[in-house]
């Protein structure tokens, strides 16, 4: 029995648009990722009661916290629920555990306050109880702000982009931080975050919103490899999104044409021959020939083009790709930097490049 | 030195002061916070006082306050008394005076709470009670003491409206601005520069605390 279990179904019923059904297991991370203006924050407030123009209806578990339909609307302040804000929300005037102890005003005091020191001690805290959140440090407030949400036992822990206004060491501190902690509590949590690479190390599914809308919910492995739209893809942030023509079907191959060549691709997805389809390949999916070494041409699916771009990121080098049958459709991949030096690339350099037949994925026809 | 007005001036501000906070407090956080479509129409009747000649806002004081009237016939009624000349008249005109003054650094105040402040008091599971006097309050401390500071001056400077609903009977309806005015009129100038000295250092005295508030909230804030 899945008793904190969360669904949902919410129809915006004025300008903004929001129109999601979602069903989050207990204990399951669902990461809500979209471009600003998709929706993200206004869903959360929804699951809140903080947002009242919609219809639909929210159940906990086998609580009802609303329904339009039945004219029920559950108080913010009566549902059982822990929110993390992206400004941290904690009250200037209150210490940290002031502001842990908020969420128990039915205990008293001494039963409070007990509560609150195991909880400061949980988020690392321990002996920062009474400073006000001004002296306490981005991370500091964030883990004050997380034990206030969860000290009350909540059924519903809404995180809104919890981690985006403190700097990146501590960003993957408190990631880890968040991770262990989910070990110890058994609540649905929803996470809204237009960081990536957040949402993948953190959720075990992730849902795409756009205007509003799920565009995909999935496995974070499988929404990387698998987008279900060149949209979604290029939410996710890959670039090299691409239409060609089924050629021919071989047994769990396809030979599509790109641009006038052939490129093999895994598939044994239902296309008809000459059919058009988009098709994906991220950055993992291009391997970069090393140009030291004479190109014996057999390759997986080889490339020849010229570098158009090199910016060297840190240890990484983001690098373009013009192809020499297609040079308006460069293809951007990344590649270790100790490889571009060594290599001596440079931008106008012939290279060879193979796309790697398994990272091909073809978007279904009707997209 | 007529210590009566004095302490008639003193009596009148801090009334009117603390009657207006909570008036204040209902009314400017109701206009910080509500999104009804006749809101406009509230505020533009709290600010007719700045705008309106004191002998206006007299002139309907004290048909308002007579016998023949609504509120000023039960009044008399109630305490055998007429509201019109008395400290009790005066007093309600003065916080009706004043409202603007009241309502709008308060309903500023309440905006300037920030949104997920308020949703988080709610997500906290507070209830409206606690909400309100364990965050709202303490919040919005320092623009309620500037508020009381605010009308407190500004009644004590009052000149039109008093001599107009209060007349100037002394002991009962004589402010010291008043007293200032009498003195005036009968070339006793001595007496005027006295009070008008008393006044002018109120006056500063209470801006000098508004300044310091404002600081205090300015550091808050940084």
């Amino acid at each position: 029995m899945d008793k904190n279990r969360l669904s949902f179904n919410l129809t915006s019923l004025n300008n903004i648009p929001l129109n999601i059904a979602l069903d989050i297991h207990s204990n399951e991370l669902v990461a809500l990722l979209g471009p600003s203006g998709s929706g993200k924050t206004t869903l959360l407030r929804c699951l809140a009661g903080l947002h009242k123009p919609v219809k639909g209806w929210i159940y906990s578990g086998d609580e009802c916290w609303f329904d339009s339909d039945q004219a029920v609307f559950v108080k913010p302040e009566q549902r059982s629920l822990g929110k993390v804000y992206q400004s941290y929300a904690l009250f200037p005037h209150l210490t940290a555990i002031e502001n842990i102890m908020l969420p128990l005003h039915k205990l008293t005091r001494q039963q409070a306050k007990s509560s609150a020191t195991e909880w400061l001690d949980k988020v690392n805290l321990s002996g920062l109880q009474y400073r006000k959140p001004h002296e306490l440090s981005g991370g500091q407030r964030q883990r004050v702000a997380l034990a206030r949400a969860l000290i009350a036992h909540p059924k519903l822990l809404l995180l809104d982009e919890p981690f985006s206004a403190v700097d990146q060491t501590t960003r993957f501190k408190l990631r880890r931080e968040l991770a262990l902690l989910r070990q110890q509590i058994q609540v649905p949590i929803i996470l809204v975050t237009h960081d990536i690479e957040e949402a993948v190390q953190l959720a075990d599914r992730i849902c795409v919103l756009h205007h509003g809308n799920v565009l995909q919910i999935d496995k974070p492995d499988i929404l990387m490899s698998r987008p279900k739209t060149p949209l979604v893809a290029k939410l996710l942030g890959q670039q090299n999104v691409f239409t060609g023509r089924i050629s021919r079907k071989e047994k769990n191959h396809i030979i599509l044409d790109w641009q006038g060549k052939k490129i093999s691709v895994f598939s044994d997805e239902a296309y008809s021959t000459g059919d058009e389809v988009q098709w994906v390949l991220p950055p993992q999916g291009i391997l970069l020939h090393r140009p030291d070494r004479a190109d014996d041409g057999n390759g997986e699916n080889p490339i020849h083009g010229i570098i158009e771009e090199l910016v060297a990121l840190g240890p990484h080098v983001s690098i373009s790709v013009l192809p020499a049958h297609a040079p308006t459709l460069p293809l951007r991949f990344f590649i270790p930097r100790h490889f571009a030096d060594r290599q001596h690339l440079e931008v106008g350099m012939s290279v060879s490049l193979s796309l790697l037949e398994k990272h091909i994925h073809l978007f279904e026809s009707s997209c | 030195m007529d210590f009566q007005a004095l302490e008639i001036s003193f009596r009148l501000a801090i009334f009117t002061s603390l009657i207006l906070l909570p008036i204040g407090i209902v009314i400017g956080r109701f206009l910080a916070w509500s999104q009804r479509r006749w809101t406009p129409l509230l505020q533009s009747l709290i600010f007719l006082p700045l705008v309106l000649p004191p002998t206006v806002m007299g002139y309907y004081f004290l048909t308002a306050f007579s016998g023949q009237a609504p509120l000023g016939g039960l009044w008399e009624l109630l305490f055998n008394r007429t509201l019109n000349f008395s400290f009790e008249g005066l007093l309600i005109a003065s916080v009706i005076v004043n409202l603007p003054f009241s309502v709008q650094p308060i309903q500023y105040a309440f905006n300037s709470i920030d949104r997920d402040l308020r949703d988080a008091s709610l997500t906290c599971g507070l209830p409206f009670w606690k909400a309100f006097y364990k965050i709202e309050l303490p919040l919005i401390w320092q623009g309620l003491a500037g508020v009381f500071v605010l009308t407190f001056a500004h009644t004590l400077g009052e000149f039109g409206v008093v001599l107009m609903v209060g007349g100037n009977l002394a002991g009962e309806t004589r402010t010291l601005s008043i007293a200032i005015y009498d003195q005036v009129q009968a070339f006793n100038l001595e007496a005027a520069g006295q009070m008008s000295l008393v006044l002018l250092a109120l006056a500063f005295a209470c801006l000098l605390a508004l300044q310091v508030l404002g600081q205090f909230r300015q550091k808050r804030h940084a």
